[in-house]
């Protein structure tokens, strides 16, 4: 009964970590793995060598961080301002609302955005009325490329990513509420003194999870979006595996390049774990 | 439905708290027209009369002109039909897969009694956090054979690995005695699966439904890397040819038409492929709200 799903996993995960041992190897498709001239670290080497290294490393942490910055305050800031609302219909309204851009495909949003950011666009047409910009498109100029990412970012998933938030806040204590208010804490002092303390501990573990996905900078969004005018601060680590492996065809120096990544990110979770052990006494593992 | 704000008990509003609530609620007003425009505007210019669009500038209200010229060409082209029936194939297909997998496996990993659970789960964890990555499963898909069939996006994708362990979560909290008993009646596995586990694990069983199926559609990736025959297009590929690639070849087929009309043409696909998971949405969201808190018990 088990048999299939043994079978998923040897066949789609650890088959294709064999796999990658290309990366140790002068690969070419169709000669078995080990005929070819094994070449031992040369394709890392090359990679830290080339002058795109540098580019994509801080690309992908200059992404990251941006949007963490940004986009992790944005649900929890949401959260605090639907469950200070009276009414609790237009509470369920508004979340309503908010969770629908998360079911949109990517493809869509990054055609909206497209669509909204080019010369004829919604956007450039209102900012370049106000005289804010030329009506150029904006996804050709580089330094556009990651406010247009993190906003469309929020814009997305700030909706889904209050529902934990909103559920640590029903998870409060009500008796709490009211020990503040006879205390005579008005609704700032309630917010400071029993919201955010309890619903910390979620952040805490929320925010070291994403922490742990630092240097892991999905490529689909950014292979739908740039174009050769802005590789110099879109392209990241996992875009330019795609790019020279499967537009290239330089399967051993991409798949290292991939290697890389996936060790960095282990690293990374690995350490963003201990800390939430450590801080909040519970972890991924 | 799951976070609704809660009441508090309050003395008295001061003029100040009242000012508070007012600005709230007008930010919370905001915040939805910013979430709604753009899918409103996509409609409005999905509607509009192509060459008043272009020429229109600025915030679009309601369509500019009406026009269903864009839907008309939407209709008229094959790609569209043949991608939603491909999308279909996938996502049902798949799912039931998905579903299938999962559950058995879920239903093993849930177990206290075998020793090999132990290994079993390290050996599917492990995947987690890590992986061979984009080049090897591409070669991996193709050394398989599935190249150029639905079957590549289908069978990759078989299990979600953070998926099964929600519903292996959701399976430990079904008391033991219930098994215990069935076992006594001489049920096995598959009778103590299908006939306990599954009844009690509809809500969890829900959410699988809307996650995989969700996923399916949206995914192109896979799609564009190993299917090659254009007829096995899934929606999303189509579309990415439309909105990103700007590819309108395939929707117009007067080259003087093409600017005017393409940017209409644009807005109805994006109509088209989209309205279908909205419109189901207000049904699922009561499960995929559920989902999240699921997800959150393991953290």
């Amino acid at each position: 009964m088990l048999l299939p799903v043994l079978a998923f996993y040897l066949l789609f995960c650890y088959k294709p970590m064999y796999g990658a041992l290309i990366a140790f190897f002068d690969f070419t498709p169709g000669i078995p793995l080990f005929d070819n001239k094994f070449i031992g670290a040369r394709n890392f080497l090359d990679f830290f060598a080339n002058r795109t290294f540098s580019r994509v490393m801080r690309n992908t942490l200059t992404i990251s961080l941006a949007t963490i910055a940004c986009g992790f305050p944005a649900p929890i800031a949401l959260a605090l301002l639907l469950n200070e609302l009276r009414s609790r219909r237009y509470s369920r309204v508004v979340q309503t609302v908010s969770y629908m851009p998360h079911f949109i495909s990517l493809v869509v949003i990054c055609g909206m955005i497209r669509d909204f950011t080019g010369s004829h666009g919604v956007i450039v047409q209102a900012l370049a009325s106000l005289g804010l910009m030329e009506p150029v498109a904006m996804l050709s100029k580089s330094r556009m490329f990651l406010p247009i990412y993190v906003i469309s970012d929020i814009w997305q998933g700030v909706g889904y990513g209050s529902i934990i938030y909103l559920a640590a806040l029903t998870g409060i204590d009500q008796e709490q509420y009211e020990a503040a208010t006879i205390d005579g804490a008005g609704r700032w002092k309630q917010l400071l003194h029993v919201t955010l303390p309890g619903i910390a501990p979620t952040v805490m573990t929320m925010l070291l999870l994403r922490l742990g996905r630092v240097m892991n900078v999905g490529f689909e969004k950014i292979i739908l979006l740039y174009n050769a005018q802005t590789y110099e601060v879109a392209d990241v680590i996992s875009s330019y595996v795609y790019r020279v492996g499967l537009q290239q065809f330089d399967y051993s120096y991409s798949t290292a390049v991939g290697l890389f990544n996936s060790a960095i990110n282990l690293i990374v979770l690995v350490l963003a774990n201990a800390a939430s052990k450590k801080t909040t006494g519970s972890g991924l593992w | 439905m799951g976070g609704a704000p809660q009441k508090r008990n309050r003395i008295k509003n001061s003029v100040g708290q009242s000012a508070f609530d007012a600005a709230n609620a007008c930010l919370m007003f905001v915040f939805m027209l910013a979430t709604l425009y753009p899918m409103l505007y996509v409609i409005f210019a999905s509607l509009s009369n192509s060459s008043e669009l272009m020429a229109h500038t600025g915030v679009l209200l309601r369509p500019a002109g009406f026009s269903l010229a864009a839907y008309q060409n939407v209709s008229r082209n094959k790609m569209i039909p043949s991608g939603f029936r491909n999308s279909i194939f996938i996502v049902v297909v798949g799912t039931a897969l998905n579903l299938a997998l999962t559950t058995v496996g879920a239903y093993f990993l849930s177990r206290r009694d075998q020793a090999l659970v132990k290994p079993v789960t390290l050996f599917i964890l492990f995947t987690m956090f890590f992986s061979g990555g984009m080049i090897p499963n591409y070669l991996n898909i193709d050394s398989l054979g599935l190249a150029d069939s639905l079957w590549a996006v289908i069978f990759p994708g078989a299990i979600n690995t953070f998926y099964l362990i929600i519903m292996r979560t959701s399976f430990m909290g079904i008391p033991s005695s219930l098994e215990e008993s069935a076992k006594l009646d001489g049920a096995n596995h598959f009778v103590i699966l299908a006939r306990i586990f599954l009844p009690l694990s509809k809500a969890v069983l829900a959410v699988m439904v809307l996650y995989y199926g969700v996923d399916h559609w949206n995914a192109w990736f896979n799609a564009m890397l190993y299917i090659r025959n254009r007829d096995l297009y899934p929606l999303q590929l189509t579309l990415r040819e439309i909105l990103i690639s700007n590819d309108m070849t395939q929707m117009v087929n007067m080259a003087a038409d093409a600017e005017r009309i393409s940017e209409t043409i644009k807005h109805a696909v994006i109509v088209v492929v989209t309205l279908p998971i909205l419109c189901l949405y207000p049904f699922l969201q009561k499960y995929f709200v559920k989902g999240v808190m699921i997800g959150a018990i393991k953290g």
